[in-house]
């Protein structure tokens, strides 16, 4: 077999769509267009996970040494106690978010469909939860700038929410419009892992709130 | 790999209109040029801001046409030099290596007909095109730019026009500039991250990628990491400025006779969570350009790359070690001393892998057959500059040296040496390399090496005397040498280094002639001009849309088998079958 | 252009080779010359602590200069020696043990110079101050040093920030019903008497400023909110530059000071004539 130059080969093997007949390697070298993955989404989402995670982390240390400074001005806030119940709300959202994707992965679209509403629907009372935590520290004098503690308390609060915001654009958008490049399931699991996150998120913030009232 | 029936459209089809096409486009390759321009402007920019400030250092009482007033004032000096250095980092160092080649070549490499998330993508350069309009906006506004410099160190950015000219709309304009920035930056990771994961052509394992797609995988993970931090900073930052909080600003501050009402805050808590950014972000500048400088090295050697394995490894490591080390920028800020010394032993360590590398560059080189083209001489040139720069670095890496040599001109010496050569030769070779793949024509070899020359002694003109400078005592940051006596002496330095600076930037008229001209004029280029190993040698010159026609690679050996023993060429790229070889070709069994 | 391309490609590879053999060769002599003719030297040190930090520069510079050398030098040796020159390339593709020793030899290089480093940064920072150390307190604002010294009664008093008034003689905001405050001495030059421990305590009025003194190789940010000491002792009679290295402002390159090391007596009649004068 003569053999061409290797770059004449080269341009034969990859060139822009022209045929290929030459003598090199056989079909199954070669695959067809592969696409994105499926996994791609889910591995995406868990790096924005990540990202987001790391942002709060950064808010977390920034209250810890501020806390901690010698002379401190700190004066620990009590917390509204709707932040209770708002809780409660969030962490069941997660849960009728894992019955739902449950449901759709056997099959079962009509209770998926009911769970995923429900957990939108917590979402937002939960959003409305924090809102009316807000107003009671309104009612308490306490705003942004009044000191330190409630700095902070608006700063996580607010960046939460504005997340749990998103969540729940997502689970709207999901549930009306069927994705072309994700499968349902894709869909689901990816929404999933921003949702519970964004609980698991909320559990260590209140949890620091409670530690230092 | 189970696939998805439903690809992008912009992998089907190439879209028609001229808008969808080279405007608001999916398509990695067109975003990666679109961040490539938008460098381009920027270093342009950058290049002018820096020579004003050059010739001011030296001529402080010149009249200049374009000022009102005729004089720079001290303030516009500072406003100078805070959007230079806010320019270069963010717009070219973090743009040019990572967005626009990264973009470009990442899915060639692995084989994969995009990025994973294309529209994301798009959205990502629309982003930090926005980033960089609303910062150049800041020299436009009442006030001007800020005059607090990158770092924007509050209490002087965080009380507004109260601490001087720029700090009010200026710096505002600033800080959302940076935001933005942050986000555009966060999502262009998770392409990358998901991309280099998920999409890599069969065959290709994690031994088998190109050192390129290891630098920009790494440097990825550091955005991911390190850009969040800034965007918590910069919004506690915002809050400080416009909202009356107190995260940065401490009681008790009288600026201008006025009692400011802040209260507790700690002006070291901004620069913590600033430079736990800041240096894993100088990394971010540089790691692409070790790739590339590993790529183009293996390449015009005609060898494998020393070491691949520890390569790989460092690139990992300095990533790694980048994240531990940010307190060595603030040994006298007023920080624990004894956490200073943790940090300098952790500073001194990020040193081994990096001379590891560069033994292993050595170690490229030897024995080699090498050949001098435009994107060899960079990357010879780049390993010369990191020598030096790293070098330098150990010194700022003690704090004992560090307490005489933090904020002179040494320092300035070595972060040019390192990020504004080093790296930007990175970004040179990487041009010079993978313009015929970019646009199917060859630039001028006569005018590319015409330009290493010239840009080679002239960069090494302007820096090397700045550590002169610095070790003498010569401040950065000054506007002029008019305050303390002593900086009298050391203006021939200055005025050495200003010369060498308008003859150097004239130099780059070289490259950008060269650069448009090869555009339209320049010599058709072929698939594989380099007869090189890895994917993206294989498509045409430029790619089409899906990359590769269709057809796409799978992978049988690692990415720089060049001059295998018995091969009957010296190169032996990465997707051909072995059998296709034919039995006189004998190659390694190590996949690596 | 084009005819001196063809010269160059006729003499094949040779000439970029050599060209940047030689182009790092004289790199490398001009460092060297510059370096070991302290051509810009920093001044002569004037503390134990500066001199501690000079010897640990030197150290480094043989360690990293000894590096550089090396390394662009080999790199010229090797970009000249392996031109192309139609060999055939040889296809090593690493070398454990040689990776192994270079890996080491660099880790106790770097992390023996950081922990030698050590001292001289402890004996500065890590230590107290003596018992009988001269406690001046330092007050930056844009853009000037105002220096305070306690008076006989050893203690500084009281400090406001409304009452911060330049104009009316009050730039730091003494309390004037203060006791401990009556006898502070407020200056603009730092006077400090030779061979006596000194503690100077760092504070800003506004912005992060610095205080730093080549001559004693001391350098500390001044940062608002916190009272910063440093130490020395300064074994040379002379006056000395102080200069502000932390961005600032627009006035950033003219804020500087004066610092006199003198005598004892001449420190004694400084704090006397000063006393009067308050």
């Amino acid at each position: 077999m003569p053999t061409s130059s290797i770059d004449e080969l080269i341009e034969r093997d990859g060139g822009g769509g022209a045929g290929y007949h030459g003598p090199f390697g056989n079909g199954d070298d070669w695959s067809g267009n592969p696409g994105i993955p499926q996994r791609t989404y889910v591995t995406g989402m868990i790096l924005a996970v990540g990202g987001i995670l790391m942002f709060f982390m950064a808010l977390v240390s920034a209250w810890v040494v501020r806390r901690g400074f010698p002379n401190s001005d700190w004066q620990p806030i009590a917390l509204p106690r709707i932040l209770w119940l708002n809780t409660v709300i969030l962490v069941a959202s997660s849960f009728t978010l894992a019955r739902s994707r449950h449901s759709l992965i056997a099959g079962r679209d009509a209770d998926s469909r009911h769970w995923w509403g429900v957990t939108t629907i917590l979402g937002a009372l939960f959003l409305v939860g924090q809102l009316l935590a807000w107003r009671k520290m309104f009612a308490a004098g306490l705003f942004l700038a009044t000191n330190p503690s409630s700095s902070f308390f608006y700063v996580f609060t607010a960046a939460h929410g504005l997340h749990v915001l998103g969540g729940i654009a997502a689970l709207l958008l999901v549930a009306w419009h069927s994705p072309r490049r994700l499968t349902r399931e894709t869909a689901t699991h990816v929404v999933a892992l921003y949702w519970h996150f964004l609980s698991a998120l909320w559990l260590i913030i209140f949890a620091l709130f409670l530690l230092e009232a | 790999m189970s696939s998805n029936p439903q690809v992008a459209d912009s992998v089907t089809h190439a879209p028609n209109s001229l808008l969808r096409r080279y405007v608001f486009s999916t398509d990695h390759k067109i975003i990666g040029l679109q961040y490539f321009f938008l460098a381009l402007a920027a270093v342009t920019i950058g290049v002018i801001l820096s020579l004003l400030m050059r010739f001011h250092l030296v001529w402080p009482a010149a009249h200049l046409p374009f000022i009102a007033g005729g004089i720079m004032t001290p303030e516009q000096y500072l406003a100078l030099v805070t959007m230079h250095g806010t320019i270069m980092v963010f717009f070219v160092l973090t743009t040019a290596p990572q967005s626009a080649f990264g973009n470009y070549f990442l899915p060639l490499q692995i084989g994969a007909p995009d990025m994973a998330f294309p529209r994301l993508n798009m959205f990502s350069f629309w982003l930090t095109f926005l980033a960089f309009v609303v910062m150049l906006s800041a020299f436009f506004v009442p006030g001007g730019a800020p005059i607090s410099g990158w770092t924007a160190y509050p209490p002087l950015s965080g009380l507004g026009e109260v601490t001087g000219p720029g700090e009010g709309i200026g710096q505002s304009l600033w800080v959302a500039s940076i935001l933005i920035f942050c986000v555009a930056s966060l999502l262009g990771s998770i392409n990358f991250l998901s991309t280099t994961i998920d999409m890599r052509a069969p065959g290709m394992t994690l031994t088998r990628m190109p050192l390129t797609v290891w630098a920009w995988f790494v440097t990825a993970i550091l955005s991911l990491l390190a850009f969040s931090v800034l965007f918590a900073g910069g919004i506690l930052l915002v809050l400080d400025r416009v909202a009356a909080t107190s995260f940065f600003l401490p009681a008790g501050l009288v600026v201008s006779g006025e009692v400011q009402t802040h209260g507790g805050g700690s002006p070291l808590l901004w620069q913590h969570l600033f430079w736990f950014f800041g240096h894993p972000e100088v990394y971010i500048a540089i790691l692409p350009g070790m790739g590339v400088v590993s790529h183009i090295l293996a390449n015009f050697s005609r060898k494998p790359v020393f070491g691949y394995r520890a390569m790989a490894f460092a690139l990992c490591a300095i990533g790694f070690l980048g994240f531990l080390v940010w307190g060595h920028h603030m040994f006298v800020s007023g920080m624990n001393p004894y956490s200073g010394l943790t940090f300098s032993l952790l500073t001194v360590s990020i040193g081994v892998p990096s001379a590891v590398k560069t033994f292993h560059w050595l170690g490229t080189l030897w024995g080699a057959k090498i050949q001098f083209h435009s994107p060899m001489l960079f990357a010879i040139g780049f390993v010369s500059f990191f020598v030096t720069g790293g070098l330098s670095g150990i010194f700022l890496a003690q704090p004992a040296i560090d307490t005489e040599l933090h904020a002179t001109y040494y320092v300035v010496g070595h972060f040019h040496i390192v990020m504004g050569v080093a790296a930007i030769f990175g970004i040179f070779a990487a041009t010079y390399y993978w313009f015929p793949k970019m646009f199917g024509r060859r630039m001028n070899e006569s005018l590319g090496k015409f330009h290493f020359w010239l840009t080679f002694a002239g960069v090494y003109c302007i820096f090397m005397p700045m550590h002169f400078v610095g070790i003498a005592g010569g401040i950065r940051r000054y506007a002029d040498a008019t305050g303390a006596t002593y900086l009298a002496a050391l203006q021939p330095l200055h005025q050495f280094m200003t010369i060498a600076a308008f003859v150097t930037a004239a130099a780059q008229l070289i490259f950008f002639y060269n650069f448009f001209r090869s555009l339209k004029k320049g010599e058709a280029a072929s698939a594989n001009p380099w007869n090189a190993t890895t994917l993206e040698w294989i498509t045409a010159s430029p790619p089409p849309s899906d990359n590769f026609g269709g057809r796409f690679p799978r992978v049988h050996r690692g990415p720089y088998e060049y001059s295998v023993p018995g091969a009957t060429q010296d190169f032996l790229p990465q997707h051909l079958a072995p059998e296709a070889l034919g039995s006189a070709n004998k190659e390694p069994n190590n996949a690596n | 252009m084009s005819s001196v391309a063809s010269r160059l490609k006729s003499r094949g590879t040779a000439s970029p080779a050599f060209l940047l053999a030689v182009f790092l060769v004289i790199l490398v002599a001009a460092t060297v010359y510059v370096f070991v003719a302290r051509l810009y030297p920093a001044p002569p040190p004037i503390s134990r602590d500066a001199v501690l930090v000079d010897r640990q520069y030197d150290l480094t510079l043989w360690v990293a200069g000894a590096a550089f050398v090396l390394a662009q030098l080999g790199l010229a040796w090797a970009v000249f020696r392996y031109r192309d020159c139609g060999q055939q390339a040889s296809h090593i593709r690493g070398n454990v043990a040689l990776e192994i020793l270079w890996t080491f030899v660099t880790l106790l290089a770097f992390v023996g110079l950081g922990i030698l480093g050590r001292n001289a940064w402890a004996g500065a920072r890590f230590t107290p101050s003596a018992p009988d150390a001269i406690q001046i307190e330092v007050t930056t604002n844009q853009f000037v040093y105002t220096f305070r010294y306690p008076g006989p009664d050893g203690k500084f008093g009281r400090l406001d920030p409304s009452l911060v008034s330049a104009p009316t003689g009050n730039p730091l905001g003494i309390d004037a019903n203060d006791p401990a405050g009556k006898d502070d001495i407020v200056v603009s030059e730092l006077t400090v008497p030779v061979n006596r421990p000194v503690e100077l305590l760092l504070r800003s009025q506004d912005v992060v400023h610095n205080f730093f003194v080549r001559e004693l190789r001391l350098q500390q940010d001044a940062v608002p909110g916190m009272l910063i000491p440093v130490n020395f002792t300064a074994e040379r009679i002379g006056t000395y530059e102080i200069v502000c290295t932390q961005l600032c402002g627009l006035g950033h390159y003219k804020m500087n000071g004066l610092l006199h090391v003198v005598p004892q007596s001449d420190y004694a009649a400084f704090l006397k004539r000063e006393a009067l004068v308050q």
